[in-house]
């Protein structure tokens, strides 16, 4: 009893609200992510591997520069690059596209170390790299508001350009006609093909918005929500990512709400580490989330499927 | 001739697959502009490859194309839309989730600015829907459209792209016979304005009532043209398969012995809510054939589905010889003597890349004659396979080969062959011709009919009104999920008046429906 007045102690704090968005914010990336490559008909499960790389590609760059934003740049083009790659070996020399996704994720971990060690010097994390770090802002108004304003106010520039990617997406995905492309290649690669629509010209497109999307998300990890790059920094947000893609539908809406929710589950277990309990047990809640999740998910679409006589 | 300019001319096509089998063999085929030109032949004749080649889909391997009279080379779709020439293709090529009007203009969007003005892609819909006598739903998702209005999408979606050939490749095989009425009006009215239609059809009684000229091809070669008015159906049919094809299917009457399947009292609510059965009691009898006609998506599936245990009914039972059938699972219902040859032959009735062999012992593999110890006895396998091969003149290079490379007809009679030579009581034959050629299907309907006499209960559900008034000894009309209509004996039944029935214009009465139950 003592244990639960304790949680929900935790759980109606400004701080905590504020966590909750700021752990949001990655898993957020990578899901808008895996929804613009799942509604073209590709599987981008190597989203974690393009956090990955994008994580550690901001903080060289940046360290290099002395620049935040080029550091970001940077970290967004090699994400479109290692997309676009996956996109290479899919739709160019028709290798299964899950493997390609596996792939990436594994130079993701293997590669990022290797190539940390060639740039710092050290394996474990970059501390020796002089790295930027992207602003806070602080919006006027809003913060002074009480509550309100420390829960939504002076979060990482790029906290707010996830939420914003949600309506660009979703603005993408049924106002223009590449949108419009996009869905009709996902769902039906024939009707788009029959009317002169390349399907993999888009699928490329696609993938390069996905792995763009992907890279924001990594870039963030290293680049805000902490300081410097570190190994298996992602933690397995790219899956999750996809949990959340898969448990929204593929409605960049419901899509931002489920990766909330994953983001709530995060802040949670960071929190509860507070009161005693076994950190490993804690740390699990964000993957019991995900399993819960996409078991609910599954049962729904199962359910869903049965009736459906196709 | 003098004065007609020809549209389309293709001279001399050859094409040969990577693979070695020679589709087309110097082909030629001329269609003037402004005629009906049906283009005819078997399943495998290569109607669909000269088709395909027409269109940009494929490339020839010989020979020239000349559209309007410049010669061209159709290297994809978007350069054969460029030259005026659209394709109706069987299996529709639409978004379903997208709206009618947003189908219409995929790949060439009205933007205002960076985004799609969907006011203006309506617009264009209405447009053309009007001008060319096609009524559509712009604002409708696709999916939630009858199939009709499906396919007057897909005509529209090749005029608004300027097209002026149109190729329909069997655009009545989905048609209710009302449908089909409306689409020759349509046909009609743009030959009327210009255009140009080449249609693909199986159906000789069709292809009499609309076509100008016909093309027939067999074996990959062009077998003449011919002005529709001078041949009989039965001259067609004998260029098209080389003997004489009876479309009439001998039977003697009818002697109905005991019930075999019994279903009673079925009620179903799909996942969207629809009720899709509605009270369905009848009864099927040793030795007749009982036909469901009616038009697609009225509960026929449903009830396939059913009887087979792919889906249970809300309430209700269904009984093979007194044993139930919901819950028993596949192996059981077929140990009761059940077989199925299902709507869709790739799905559920034949694994595409597994060999002939294997799918012709796909329900009997268990059997001991089959086996030699723990492994399977593979000389028993070949002689099982090839006399099934042999018995139901499946066309073959040997059981080795993979079922995918057959030609549809030939896919069926591997179907079929399994699933009449288990020794069925009950054979559920669910459109069990779709889409295959005269002689396959003049084969599987005399099997059919072979297999109720020797005593076997057939329950045949057809979209095709010629097959279902053929070959049933009795007949159901579904409709709005429920039975329609019930006749005992079929012989004096005329179209017009299964029709009515069909679309839910007249309706028998309860008694007279009830007699489709016997006790």
């Amino acid at each position: 009893m003592k244990m639960l007045t304790d949680i929900f102690g935790i759980i109606f704090t400004e701080a905590f609200a504020f966590s909750i968005f700021r752990i949001t914010t990655p898993i957020l990336f990578a899901a808008l992510a895996a929804v613009v490559a799942d509604r073209a008909g590709v599987t981008n499960i190597g989203l974690e591997g393009i956090m990955m790389i994008s994580a550690l590609t901001g903080v060289i760059f940046s360290a290099w520069t002395q620049s935040a934003w080029i550091g970001l740049l940077c970290a967004i083009l090699l994400g479109m690059a290692t997309a676009l790659m996956i996109g290479f070996f899919a739709l160019k020399l028709k290798t299964d596209i899950i493997l390609a996704g596996i792939a990436v994720n594994m130079l993701g971990s293997g590669g990022t170390v290797f190539f940390m060690y060639l740039a710092s010097g050290d394996r474990g994390y970059s501390a020796n790299l002089a790295s930027k770090v992207m602003p806070t802002v602080n919006i006027p108004g809003l913060q002074s508001i009480p509550v309100l304003g420390g829960i939504l106010s002076g979060h990482n520039i790029l906290t707010y350009l996830a939420f914003a990617a949600v309506l660009l997406v979703w603005v993408l995905l049924y106002k223009t006609p590449m949108g419009l492309q996009i869905r009709a290649v996902g769902e039906s690669p024939n009707a788009a093909d029959s009317v002169g629509v390349s399907v993999n010209r888009i699928k490329y497109i696609a993938l390069g918005i996905s792995g763009a999307l992907a890279g924001l998300g990594g870039a963030f990890m290293s680049m805000g929500y902490m300081s410097s790059f570190n190994t298996g920094m992602t933690a397995g947000r790219g899956f999750i990512a996809l949990a959340a893609e898969a448990m929204g539908r593929g409605e960049p809406i419901g899509t931002m709400l489920t990766s909330l929710l994953f983001g709530f589950a995060d802040a949670l277990a960071n929190n509860m580490q507070s009161l005693g309990l076994p950190q490993e047990l804690v740390a699990m809640t964000p993957y019991v989330f995900t399993i819960v999740g996409l078991a609910a998910y599954a049962a729904s679409t199962l359910k869903k499927n049965r009736k459906k006589l196709e | 001739m003098e004065d007609t300019i020809l549209a389309v001319q293709m001279k001399g096509i050859t094409k040969v697959y990577p693979n070695g089998i020679a589709a087309n063999q110097g082909v030629d085929f001329n269609v003037r502009r402004g005629e009906i030109h049906a283009l005819m032949g078997e399943n495998g004749a290569g109607k669909s490859t000269l088709m395909k080649m027409l269109f940009g889909l494929e490339q020839p391997t010989e020979g020239e194309i000349v559209i309007n009279g410049e010669t061209v080379s159709l290297t994809s779709p978007t350069v054969a839309i460029s030259k005026g020439i659209g394709m109706v293709h069987q299996h529709f090529m639409l978004v379903p989730s997208l709206t009618v009007a947003e189908n219409i203009v995929l790949g060439m969007e009205p933007t205002r600015g960076m985004f799609i003005d969907y006011a203006e892609a309506v617009r264009i819909t209405e447009e053309f829907s009007q001008r060319y006598n096609l009524h559509v739903e712009p604002h409708a998702k696709v999916m939630d459209i009858p199939v009709g209005m499906k396919q007057k999408v897909e005509i529209l979606k090749a005029l608004v792209r300027g097209a002026k050939i149109l190729i329909l490749d069997e655009p009545t095989a989905v048609l209710t016979s009302q449908e089909t009425a409306e689409l020759f009006k349509e046909l009609i009215h743009f030959k009327e304005q210009g255009h140009t239609i080449i249609f693909i059809s199986h159906k000789l009684k069709e292809i009499k009532q609309i076509t100008d000229r016909m093309t027939i091809m067999r074996g990959g070669k062009s077998m003449g043209v011919f002005n529709t008015a001078d041949v009989s159906e039965q001259d067609i049919s004998r260029l098209m398969v080389g003997r004489d094809v009876v479309l009439k299917v001998e039977k003697e009457k009818a002697q109905p012995t005991d019930t075999v399947l019994r279903v009673e009292d079925i009620h179903y609510e799909n996942e969207y809510g629809k009720k899709m059965l509605n009270g369905v009691s009848f009864t099927v009898r040793r030795g007749e054939i009982l036909g469901i006609a009616g038009v697609e998506g009225n509960g026929q599936r449903e009830l396939v589905s059913m009887l087979f245990d792919m889906v249970p009914p809300d309430a209700g039972t269904i009984t093979v010889e007194g044993q139930t059938v919901t819950g028993a699972g596949q192996r059981r219902i077929r140990d009761m003597g059940v077989s199925h040859i299902p709507e869709d032959r790739m799905t559920y009735g034949a694994a595409g890349t597994a060999s002939i062999e294997e799918n012709l012992i796909s329900d009997r593999f268990e059997k001991p004659a089959f086996h030699k110890g723990v492994l399977f006895d593979m000389e028993a396998i070949h002689r099982e396979s090839d006399q099934l091969i042999r018995d139901y003149l499946i066309l073959c290079r040997s059981g080795k080969q993979q079922v995918k490379m057959l030609s549809g007809g030939n896919i069926q009679k591997v179907v079929v062959a399994r699933e009449f030579s288990c020794g069925p009581k009950l054979i559920i034959a669910d459109q069990p011709t779709r889409g295959i050629d005269v002689g396959a299907t003049e084969f599987i309907r005399r099997k059919l009919v072979e297999l109720s006499r020797e005593g076997a209960a057939v329950l045949l559900v057809s979209a095709d009104l010629n097959e279902v008034m053929e070959l049933s000894d009795s007949l159901m009309v579904f409709c709005g999920g429920e039975i329609a209509a019930y006749f005992e004996d079929t012989s004096a039944l005329t179209d017009e008046e299964m029709g009515e029935y069909m679309l839910g214009l007249k309706r028998q009465s309860p008694e007279e429906i009830r007699r489709a139950f016997h006790e």
